[in-house]
């Protein structure tokens, strides 16, 4: 028989997990109401086909949707390597001391707010990638996704150092007796056996990529176009949904930021799942 | 005694520093007894009138409350509709359909032009109306075809909430398209920024919020000054309103009274807009 507040307790945290989770579910599920009569009257397939265009009755998100892929996938492209090397500055070459410091300087990052970034790289960053590219407005996509890789390395840098200190000290110390370089340790030895972990840092990175707002308002140009190149200015979905929620509430603007939502939600579900499943793969392999 | 003297000293420090205008403030009387808070938000040419406003009011007053957001004109509509602010502004007037389901009552506080700028770097001081057309269009691409160096256009546009954006796009482009190229940027402050630092940048903004940082563009051959703007030369003009669901509440009424009275007319002046009344 089980104490009383015990049991009481668990019952507690039962129900916290079914509220936690179930907003979640409520927020997919208002989301799906709310864009069903988009879906019920077949223009689904103009809203993925179309460009945009609400002054001549064309509400396509294809851009959009091209737009957050291509920023967000080069922006976990450049912050991951990254990662990894600051990670393992942190967690398996400690320069005395500088291991610590740096940990601290990335736990600080993590609390920097979004806004900032944008703002400074309206001023630093986005004259220097103009003057490269000689042509555009420098609020491209090489500028966004160097700003998010920036927002999102400290959670990649986190997740890293805490999966590569789990590494068995004794796999490091037979490594090292058989006279292995700390290029190799971290190659056949840190990387393999912290692989999972490497995996929940950037699915979690993945996901902050997609799901911010300001950055890519602020500095991907939200031009309304598919990017065909690094210097094209593009707009992702969350600008996006920002850009057009002021609109009016019965024009077909805002009925079709439902369906952003939806795709939205159903693009970080996507990168979740896929990345987990590499995730999976790879241990399996392993073992 | 110390105590004294350093609130003697406090009050003539507020007194110097609220300025010689505010002792004489015959239209900020009205206010005199009032508390209260009054929400205001929307377009964002009428910013930097509100805040001034809402400065002298405050530093009169210290029960009433003024809060002064931006979010462009459709996010004035919207939000006064619902009941989420007391003033919605709007750099356009309200449409039919707008005014029947929320019940808005307009009243129009300032004249305004929307000037096409340019970098003060960029040596192009005028264009015809059709090649401003052909450039937000994307016909024009390149600043060598209006006599500059063989760098592209950077086209810079405002969000769908802009009423900026729908009388420029009416009146400067005849409704014509505006190209999938340009950058999107959200209030007329961000405008400013964008064009002044992007040398081959060109963007629109209300007059009111034109300078150095900046170049205006003639138009036509008529330069968008306030002078031009008033005698009706210069033709992309609007008004500038501010909105209240049905019938304004006592200090919101206050408020837009205030902005109509003589000082209140004397901000819109002084912030480059041009007087009603």
């Amino acid at each position: 028989m089980k104490p009383l507040v015990e049991k009481y307790l668990e019952k507690g945290f039962f129900l916290s997990t079914v509220l936690s989770a179930s907003i979640t579910i409520f927020i997919l599920l208002f989301m799906v109401v709310f864009s069903l009569p988009l879906f019920k009257g077949g223009h689904i397939v103009h809203l993925l086909r179309l460009g945009w265009d609400p002054y001549h009755g064309s509400f396509g998100i294809l851009p959009m949707v091209v737009g957050t892929g291509v920023i967000a996938s080069i922006a976990l492209l450049i912050a991951t390597p990254f990662g990894i090397g600051c990670s393992a500055l942190i967690s398996i070459f400690p320069q005395g001391n500088f291991g610590k410091f740096l940990r601290k300087v990335v736990e600080f990052m993590t609390g920097a707010p979004t806004v900032i970034y944008g703002f400074v790289a309206i001023f630093l960053l986005v004259p220097f990638v103009r003057e490269i590219f000689e042509k555009g407005t420098g609020m491209c996509v090489l500028s966004a996704s160097m700003m998010l890789a920036l927002l999102i390395l400290p959670t990649i840098v986190l997740f890293l150092s805490d999966a590569f200190n789990s590494v068995p000290k004794g796999y490091l110390d037979a490594a090292d007796a058989l006279g292995a370089t700390p290029a190799q340790k971290l190659i056949y030895i840190v990387i393999p056996s912290a692989w999972s972990g490497i995996i929940s840092g950037m699915v979690l990175a993945a996901g902050r990529a997609v799901g911010d707002t300001l950055i890519s308002l602020m500095i991907a140009g939200n031009a309304l176009q598919i990017p065909g190149g690094l210097s094209d200015s593009a707009r992702t979905l969350t600008a996006h949904i920002a850009l057009i929620i002021a609109s009016d509430y019965e024009s077909p603007e805002f009925k079709s930021i439902f369906v952003c939502g939806l795709i939205l939600f159903a693009f970080t579900a996507l990168i979740v799942s896929v990345l987990r499943l590499l995730g999976h793969f790879e241990t399996l392999r392993d073992r | 005694m110390k105590l004294a003297i350093t609130v003697a000293f406090l009050c003539m420090a507020t007194l110097l520093s609220t300025g010689s205008s505010y002792v004489a403030a015959g239209d900020l009387d009205r206010f005199s007894g009032q508390k209260g808070t009054i929400r205001i938000a929307g377009g964002t040419a009428h910013i930097p009138v509100m805040k001034e406003a809402a400065k002298r009011i405050m530093s009169m007053n210290p029960d009433i409350k003024i809060t002064v957001a931006g979010g462009g004109s459709g996010v004035g509509v919207k939000q006064v509709g619902e009941g989420l602010v007391d003033i919605g502004n709007t750099g356009r007037k309200a449409t039919d359909d707008e005014i029947r389901r929320y019940g808005l009552n307009m009243f129009e506080f300032a004249i305004d032009g929307i000037a096409v700028v340019v970098n003060p770097k960029n040596p192009v001081a005028k264009l015809k109306r059709q090649q401003t057309a052909d450039i937000f269009s994307g016909k024009v691409t390149n600043w060598k075809e209006l006599g500059w160096k063989d760098r592209g256009i950077n086209v810079y546009t405002r969000d769908a909430s802009s009423g900026t954006r729908k009388v420029f796009w009416k009146k400067a482009l005849n409704k014509g398209k505006i190209t999938n190229t340009a950058n999107f940027v959200k209030s007329n402050g961000a405008m400013k920024s964008a064009i002044s630092v992007d040398p081959y940048g060109i963007g629109y903004i209300s007059v009111g919020h034109l300078d150095p940082t900046v170049r205006s563009v003639a138009i036509d051959g008529v330069p968008p000054t306030l002078e031009n703007v008033r005698k009706g030369n210069y033709k992309i003009a609007r008004g500038l309103y501010m909105n209240t669901g049905g019938v304004p509440a006592k200090l919101t009424k206050l408020f837009i009274e205030y902005i109509l009275s003589k000082e209140g007319q004397g901000i819109v002046i002084e912030k480059g807009f041009i007087a009603v009344k």
